[in-house]
């Protein structure tokens, strides 16, 4: 059901991220002629055979399971860009290569949907599994340097939507508790003398009835 | 919109690409999911939307009668399922957030002032509808200090039992444009974290465009209203 994703509001589920990834614009080749379409998000079309043509991924999707087109591999997924991006991703251990944002999403699609447009299918397949695989791993360690506990705000500098998705909960939580308990009590600073409010009932410490 | 010719023409189809309609709703989805707190409710983008989902609801309707090739028939559905779901999507997770947070939103004219018409309409009933259930089924059973829906006990000195938004959680965001000296502490506003004028003030804060940062909310809040800070 529309919205009923999760309990806890703020996170996106796999599917919804896959939605948001329909959207990005992908070349086909139509092997038909079809009128113009008007649709709500935007006007496609007319498709003419042999001619390519640009339409969102979730469109193509849909004409190829019918058969009336076949869908052209984005340059991002060809096999030696792929090696090149893993390349470079092994070699740098602190930054990320530049990947499209739904990188992901786009290729287990294609993969799913369009297999036989895909030359080397098997070899751009485990491409891009190693480099997520690289990537992930990445993350992971970096997650271990969050040490700096008054870090307020972290970039994340070219991730794609997934691995943002994968590890929003554990860094938000995270942040939230080193933002908490990173209070200059811990860190005796005799400077500042300031006046300590007296601690009543604060409903900013009382914890929310139910877990998040 | 079907051939790119050139890279002026290519930038003017990216601006027309981020304003449509269904753009819109899906960055008011995007939105409303990742913040904390309620946002203002789009009023004219939802009034829109719904007319054009209306008309091609019915046109379908006519279309799959008149015998148009069912295959145009069914992408214009895929279209409108998918608008609708961004739509429902958009509606269900304000109608939690009013659920989860009710008693605050309808004490602070702020967060009231955000809701539609609708909505304000559904949170006075379940106002009044939470109160009596609350009341006959627990309060009216607790010792005379402890009755009330809003506080914990009479010596308490604000209203401890009304869920608050928590302003403090990270979000992913990304920002239009440049944004040089963001305040990542509150330091003027002493009264939300009374920790505030102890922290030592950091280097301010820049945010470059097109790239995510986690980030706490309470510190953008401001440009997420303006609308210059995008949350994923």
């Amino acid at each position: 059901m529309a919205g009923q994703s999760d309990p806890n509001l703020s996170i996106f589920s796999a599917e919804e991220v896959e939605f948001m990834a329909e959207d990005e614009m992908v070349e086909i080749v139509p092997n038909m002629r079809m009128d113009k379409l008007t649709l709500i998000c935007g006007d496609y079309g007319p498709f003419f055979p042999q001619m390519p043509a640009q339409v969102p991924l979730w469109l193509a999707i849909a004409l190829k399971k019918r058969g009336k087109c076949t869908i052209r591999l984005p340059d991002w997924m060809s096999v030696e860009n792929l090696s090149q991006t893993l390349e470079a991703e092994r070699d740098s251990q602190e930054s990320f290569q530049i990947l499209p944002f739904h990188y992901v999403e786009i290729s287990r699609l294609l993969f799913d949907h369009a297999r036989g447009d895909i030359p080397d299918v098997y070899t751009v397949r485990s491409l891009i599994e190693d480099i997520k695989d690289v990537r992930f791993h990445k993350v992971e360690t970096s997650l271990e340097s969050f040490e700096d506990a008054r870090s307020s705000a972290v970039k994340v500098k070219n991730l794609s939507a997934m691995e943002v998705n994968l590890v929003r909960p554990f860094v938000g939580r995270a942040l939230q508790a080193f933002y908490k308990h990173g209070s200059p009590e811990l860190v005796p600073n005799p400077e500042r003398m300031p006046p300590r409010q007296p601690q009543a009932t604060d409903s900013i410490q009382r914890r929310p009835l139910r877990k998040r | 919109m079907d051939s790119r010719d050139g890279d002026g023409s290519t930038e003017d189809y990216e601006t027309l690409i981020q304003t449509t309609d269904v753009e819109l709703l899906k960055r008011a989805w995007r939105q409303e999911k990742a913040a904390p707190e309620i946002l203002k409710f789009e009023t004219d983008l939802i009034t829109r939307l719904t007319g054009q989902i209306e008309l091609v609801e019915e046109n379908v309707e006519q279309d799959s009668q008149s015998g148009i090739d069912p295959l145009t028939v069914s992408l214009y559905q895929m279209d409108l399922d998918r608008t609708q779901f961004l739509l429902r999507s958009y509606l269900r997770i304000r109608l939690q957030k009013i659920e989860k947070y009710i008693f605050h939103i309808l004490a602070t004219a702020e967060l009231y002032n955000r809701l539609s018409k609708q909505e304000k309409e559904f949170a006075k009933s379940c106002l009044v509808d939470l109160e009596k259930h609350l009341e006959e089924s627990v309060l009216s059973k607790l010792p005379n200090n402890y009755q009330s829906i809003f506080k914990q006990s009479m010596i308490s000195e604000e209203n401890d039992m009304v869920a608050k938004p928590q302003l403090d959680t990270f979000v992913v965001c990304k920002t239009n444009d440049y944004l040089g000296h963001i305040q990542l502490e509150d330091n003027e506003d002493g009264s939300s974290d009374d920790r505030a004028n102890q922290r030592p003030l950091e280097e301010p804060f820049e945010m470059e465009t097109d790239v995510l940062y986690f980030v706490r909310y309470k510190a953008i809040k401001g440009f997420v209203e303006e609308g210059r800070i995008d949350l994923f």
